[in-house]
């Protein structure tokens, strides 16, 4: 491959990603009795866009398939055919071919052309039976989305003559390979007759001239990836009358608004507002990849160029901006919006931020000690600063927050692929996707969140004919809900199903040789799902029941520091609900000390803490000390022994006990005192050191020093 | 490619495997080292170090480097030499090694000095007396006698215990 071409296969690829991601959305909103056109729309112009891309590229399989998807959904838009759940199976099928044939060239994984090869087949079947029968019926529409317009105006038609339209195209010649321009001369070919004005020659401005029934839209989208959209002009030419620089279809019916403005108002009136149009069109420059993201300011100067002029000339525009908006996606105004940005950057700022506060910390710590009388004003500034560092800290972490929908969004097609083969009826609810949470917890919470939707589905939702006979609505519900609560964040999974058997749960745990009785609370019966291998399903399927699965859930989630909770009726539904903590990047501490050292104990894992009276604490063996709590005995674990540290202290009961609570049972760990709680920013102790038994990580306190996270967890399993 | 292998050949041998001539040294006790300067981060005092629960005696701990969490070595402790006090003199060398950061208390960095190959001479054999391993080769500047560290391979070693063996 040329290497000038390389450069863009990054922006092509991860495009297109996105392009399969919105075009598969569509799909699964895309109600068949009734199918919406927007949304017909944007899955055409999202395989169209892949297209064009693959085009250029040369990555000929890509294109072959997505050619297919596009003819037979051009005719599915048109009403040439009638959409059939079929064929969204099969669509959705060839958007798991081209992302296969995505990673391919990208270079993970292969494509299989085996599977390609059946799609298509599907495909053509799909396109050839209707073809068949709508032969005659339907007139070949050769302008897309200028239909409605050449109606509304016809005298309108001339520029968009069924025969095509001419387009004179402009872009310079510079950097562009000779193969790139065979190639893309080649797709330029395909569209219509190709006319060469000037021949390429580098560093000069190559223009050419095409005939052809496409759209503007169309050439831009294949000369985009190889041409810098700011300069490549396409004009399209219109008989009879001079040549209008068009931006896309829009523009042409602009141009036609001005012509009956003409009529009304004096001829100069109209030269005004054409050259204003121009010269707002020549500002205009696109921010994406693909044309398409500047429509919003052009509809804007548009507008202002137009209410000037006279009252019925905007009147003339609206129809031609409500088909505009009809024909474009919200999505891809939300486009120019927002900027990537690695992930490194961001974690920098973030650095810098906590830096920053931690200063502020450090001077307000100094500015205590002076005169409030003499100094007020650096005691003003001081509280500024302080409200400042606290929004911009906030402000900051919010860049890493991203609405849960991320997550919720690969859902409808694992329920509804999953649903298929399991032959159950199982509509998805998503309730509070725009809640938002850190990036590094969106990646790791999929799997389990998978697992659960799986779960909830295979052993939750009954089969069809076993809901009715309980009352049930044939068609099941699995609910995704997510919220705030706290300084945490809740995701739930909830089924309308079976729910869970305490009675099946209780029999599988004993056969297991569990240690359970009769007399457990529901809650206590429920976690033994989360055992390593514990399955109550009768039979395993590919889907679940092999009892992997739930102890991996939760394992994952408490890695993430969260918990996990069951509720659960049977023959009514079970909910499972996560929580989680907002980011990964900070915590909620208690701050102990033990000598001269500060340790911070995650608040999560702290049930109570308090002072102990000498009788409370006694000894099992002459060694191994026990606290008497409420009935219970606790192990007492002595931080300053596990750390090798001098205490202030060694009699527990001159100290503090703090009872944690983790996977591992409850312990009391004695402290010589508590400080006091901050949240503080986790920082990774092994990025310049190794692993720590019994410490987690590191942060900075207020006076810039280091403190050691407590691995709760670790310590309570290391005494055991 | 066939040239670019000769070049690597070649190396070696024109500076006895250091990449650059140009050397950080320091004493610890009466004797004097010296590191490789592109491998140093930054010089700075030495204060408040937190302690690492069963950490071998020379890590002292870590400090926070605006921000990061850095470990702290002391060399004095770990190669035996002098007396482990610190006051406002002591100073800890920053390296950046193997993509990591960590510093190194010492008794004082003298200066930068750039050695010639001449003054370069292979490390003599000791036998099994001392371990060689981390030792370079030695330095003649005038009368002095520098000892040159490879620092990269000594903090990576095992039992600096700096790294997760795991890892590597």
């Amino acid at each position: 491959m040329s290497t000038d071409l390389e450069q863009f296969y990054e922006v092509f690829f991860e495009e297109s990603a996105e392009l399969l991601a919105e075009m598969e959305t569509c799909l699964l909103r895309l109600d068949v009795n009734s199918p919406d056109l927007e949304d017909m729309n944007a899955i055409f112009r999202a395989a169209h866009s892949i297209k064009g891309g693959a085009g250029t590229f040369g990555f000929m399989d890509m294109m072959e398939m997505t050619h297919m998807l596009e003819s037979l959904l051009d005719k599915l838009r048109k009403g040439e055919i009638e959409v059939k759940s079929e064929m969204i199976d099969s669509f959705l099928r060839a958007g798991d071919v081209i992302r296969g044939q995505l990673a391919g060239h990208r270079g993970d994984g292969e494509a299989d052309p085996a599977d390609a090869a059946v799609v298509c087949e599907e495909l053509k079947r799909f396109s050839e039976t209707i073809s068949e029968s709508a032969v005659g019926s339907v007139a070949p529409t050769p302008v897309e989305s200028n239909i409605e317009l050449a109606t509304a105006e016809p005298e309108s038609v001339v520029a968009l003559d069924p025969a095509g339209t001419a387009f004179s195209i402009e872009f310079p010649g510079e950097g562009v390979t000779s193969k790139v321009m065979d190639n893309l001369l080649d797709n330029l070919e395909d569209m219509g007759s190709l006319e060469r004005i000037s021949e390429v020659v580098d560093g000069v401005h190559c223009r050419l001239r095409l005939v052809t029934e496409s759209s503007e839209e169309d050439i831009w989208e294949i000369l985009a990836f190889v041409v810098d959209p700011s300069e490549l002009k396409i004009v399209a030419e219109t008989a009879g009358k001079q040549a209008v620089p068009v931006d896309n279809a829009l523009e042409v019916k602009s141009s036609v608004a001005d012509e009956s403005l003409a009529e009304l108002d004096t001829a100069t009136a109209s030269d005004d507002s054409n050259q204003e149009q121009e010269t707002s069109l020549s500002q205009q420059q696109p921010y994406g990849f693909f044309p398409g993201a500047p429509a919003a300011p052009a509809d804007v100067t548009e507008d202002d160029s137009m209410g000037a002029e006279s009252q019925s000339a905007s009147n003339n525009t609206k129809p031609a901006k409500v088909e505009k908006k009809s024909g474009k996606p919200a999505s891809t105004s939300s486009e120019s919006s927002s900027i990537r940005v690695s992930i490194e950057k961001v974690d920098q700022m973030i650095n810098l931020v906590g830096e920053l506060v931690i200063t502020r910390a450090m001077l307000a710590q100094a500015v205590s000690m002076v005169d409030p009388v003499i100094c007020e004003k650096l005691l003003g500034g001081m509280s500024q600063l302080e409200h400042n560092t606290r929004d911009l800290q906030e402000a900051v972490m919010s860049i890493r927050m991203l609405p849960i929908s991320f997550v919720f969004s690969r859902y409808p097609r694992v329920v509804r692929d999953l649903a298929m083969k399991l032959n159950k009826q199982v509509e998805l609810k998503t309730v509070g996707e725009s809640t938002e949470l850190d990036k590094g917890l969106i990646e790791k919470i999929t799997d389990p969140l998978n697992h659960l939707v799986r779960n909830s589905l295979d052993h939750g939702i009954e089969l069809p004919d076993k809901r009715l006979a309980a009352g049930k609505p044939a068609k099941g519900t699995v609910t995704l809900r997510a919220f705030h609560q706290g300084g945490s964040i809740v995701i739930e999974v909830s089924d309308d199903g079976a729910g869970l058997s305490r009675d099946r749960i209780l029999s599988v745990a004993r056969t297991r040789g569990l240690s359970v009785h009769d007399g457990m609370a529901d809650q206590e019966v429920w976690m033994l799902i989360f055992d390593a291998g514990f399955s109550t399903a009768a039979v395993v399927t590919d889907v679940s029941g092999r009892g992997v699965g739930m102890d991996v859930v939760k394992r994952n989630i408490q890695a993430m520091g969260g918990r996990i909770e069951i509720d659960s009726v049977f023959g009514v539904g079970t909910r499972i609900s996560i929580r989680l903590p907002l980011t990964l990047a900070i915590l909620d501490g208690l701050s102990v000390s033990v000598g001269d050292q500060m340790f911070i104990v995650p608040i999560s894992h702290i049930t109570e803490s308090f002072q102990a009276q000498p009788g409370d604490v006694k000894t099992v063996s002459g060694s191994g000390q026990v606290v008497h709590v409420r009935g219970e005995y606790l192990p007492v674990i002595a931080l300053h022994e596990i750390f090798n540290i001098r205490p202030k202290t060694s009699d527990i009961d001159k100290g503090i006990l703090v009872i944690l609570e983790s996977e591992g049972g409850k312990v009391a760990m004695f402290v010589d005192a508590l400080i006091g709680q901050h949240q503080v920013v986790i920082k990774s102790l092994e990025n310049n050191y190794r692993r720590v038994q019994g410490v987690s990580g590191a942060t900075i306190m207020g006076d810039g020093k280091v403190a050691l996270i407590l691995d709760v967890d670790g310590l309570v399993t290391a005494s055991k | 490619m066939s040239q670019q292998l000769s070049v690597a050949d070649k190396m070696p041998n024109e500076a006895v495997g250091f990449a650059s001539n140009e050397f950080l040294t320091f004493r610890l006790g009466s004797e004097e080292y010296g590191i490789d300067i592109l491998k140093v981060q930054e010089i700075r005092g030495y204060d408040a170090i937190t302690q690492i629960a069963n950490a071998p005696e020379f890590i002292k701990g870590v400090v926070n480097l605006r921000g990061i969490i850095v470990p702290i070595v002391d060399m004095r402790i770990k190669f035996s030499l002098g007396h482990a006090e610190y006051d406002q003199f002591t100073v800890v060398i920053i390296l950046n090694v193997a993509g990591r950061v960590m510093g190194v208390v010492v008794d004082g960095v003298s200066d930068v000095i750039t050695l010639e190959a001449g003054q370069m001479r292979p490390t003599p054999e000791f036998g099994s007396i001392i371990n060689t391993e981390y030792i370079k080769g030695l330095g003649t500047v005038d009368e002095r006698m520098l000892i040159l560290l490879d620092i990269e391979k000594l903090m990576g070693s095992t039992d600096m215990g700096l790294i997760d063996q795991v890892v590597n």
